[in-house]
């Protein structure tokens, strides 16, 4: 496995982050949901039909509610009285530690969907889990998270389906993104054991075979999210999502 | 006028009980089970209110008209909190919720094998959108009368 800290290492000065550390935990899949919800909410008015468009955005709000309560959580625990808008708003690249996979563009609709299967396969088990946590407000967040996460996995796996089984060009466009984001699954594995991951990769295997589509054998995996380094696009997201808070800092609506 | 006495505990319940949903306006908190509790103490009322989901948006309408509702009733010290556990689930809703809904032409929760059409009954409706207007709602149409309803989303 290739990964850009261990190709690049830290910047001098910047230590890594604790993932024992609970604020670590949290803010990593606070950022998940923010990103993700930011990148979905691109397709508000350009989906390729209403229904799909509606649905979209739904998803993105799911993730955003997740976002949104998560970083109030972190903000409890840290005790620094920061609030959810401080850590989305003015945090700097570096200082996301979300999957490189859910900053990866919209692209076309397939890349859209491939982006959302593989994060809903990896986010059922672990809200499955955390939903057991002895916290009680994490376990309540989490509880709710899994429900929203089966049903978001079920749009995404029929749409997999959908493309794979569908047209050439369908079935094209769903391989080409699959082959794509492939590099970016290995990230949502690292350090919770082999079991997630033959866990998701069984899921995956399901959906694909019912969707006449090859799973990637490609081994290369790009790493570096969770230590804040990300892809290029990190950037361009952030600079759109926090434009408004930046330059009006403190603005309500 | 505010009068400096204490408030009246029950008649600050029903008026926050009162409280419609934004998005299905025949609805109050208290039908959907989005309110928790309400606590008053002294001058204070402190409201406890849960998501039906993540990102609801009406979230924070409720909230605003929540302290709206006890700002007429002379509350000035209001205070509306979230919480997320337990996690809410349709089994929330009220039995008076669930007729509500169907009058108003929202199939109520149930398990999607078991919809019928809020107008004219008939069952085995068809799924148009598993993703509706709103988040707790699917859009279905029905496969009798041919009206297009809203479906509470079950949710467990």
């Amino acid at each position: 496995m290739f990964s850009e800290q261990v190709l690049s290492g830290p910047p001098q000065g910047s230590p890594l982050p604790d993932p024992t550390d609970r604020v670590t935990m949290l803010l990593a899949h606070a950022d998940d949901n923010m990103i993700l919800a930011q990148r979905l909410g691109g397709w508000i008015s350009n989906g390729p039909e209403l229904e799909i468009d509606i649905a979209l955005g739904n998803i993105a709000l799911d993730h955003l509610g997740v976002a949104r309560a998560l970083y109030t959580q972190a903000g409890e625990i840290e005790g620094k009285g920061r609030h959810e808008d401080d850590f989305a708003m003015f945090r700097d690249e570096r200082q996301f530690t979300n999957l490189l996979l859910v900053e990866q563009p919209n692209a076309d609709f397939a890349h859209t969907i491939l982006r959302q299967l593989f994060f809903d396969a990896y986010q059922v088990p672990l809200w499955e889990d955390l939903s057991g946590s002895n916290d009680d407000s994490l376990a309540g967040i989490a509880a709710k998270a899994l429900k929203e996460a089966h049903y978001h996995l079920r749009f995404s796996a029929g749409w997999t389906v959908r493309m794979g089984d569908g047209t050439d060009e369908s079935h094209c466009r769903a391989q080409t993104a699959a082959d794509a984001l492939w590099r970016f699954t290995a990230e949502m594995f690292e350090g919770s054991g082999d079991a997630y991951r033959s866990n998701w990769e069984t899921k995956i295997r399901d959906v694909f075979a019912e969707a006449g589509l090859h799973v990637p054998e490609d081994p290369y995996q790009r790493t570096g999210g969770r230590s804040g380094f990300h892809t290029s696009h990190l950037g361009h997201l952030l600079t759109e999502m926090q434009w408004m808070q930046r330059s009006y800092p403190g603005l309500e609506w | 006028m505010v009068n400096a006495a204490s408030l009246d505990a029950a008649r600050i319940r029903r008026v926050v009980a009162g409280v419609v949903d934004p998005e299905i306006p025949v609805l109050t908190i208290e039908d959907l089970g989005v309110l928790r509790d309400v606590e008053v103490l002294g001058r204070q009322v402190v409201v406890t209110i849960t998501p039906t989901y993540s990102g609801c948006p009406a979230m924070r309408q409720i909230a605003d008209d929540i302290r709206s509702a006890l700002e007429k009733e002379g509350v000035l010290d209001a205070e509306v909190t979230t919480v997320h556990s337990p996690a809410w689930s349709t089994e929330w809703i009220s039995e008076q919720g669930h007729r509500k809904l169907a009058e108003f032409g929202v199939a109520p929760p149930t398990a999607e094998a078991d919809v019928v059409c809020p107008r004219c009954r008939a069952d085995e409706p068809k799924m148009i959108a598993r993703f509706g207007s709103t988040a707790c709602k699917a859009l279905m149409v029905c496969s009798s009368c041919g009206e297009p309803f809203g479906y509470f989303k079950e949710l467990q």
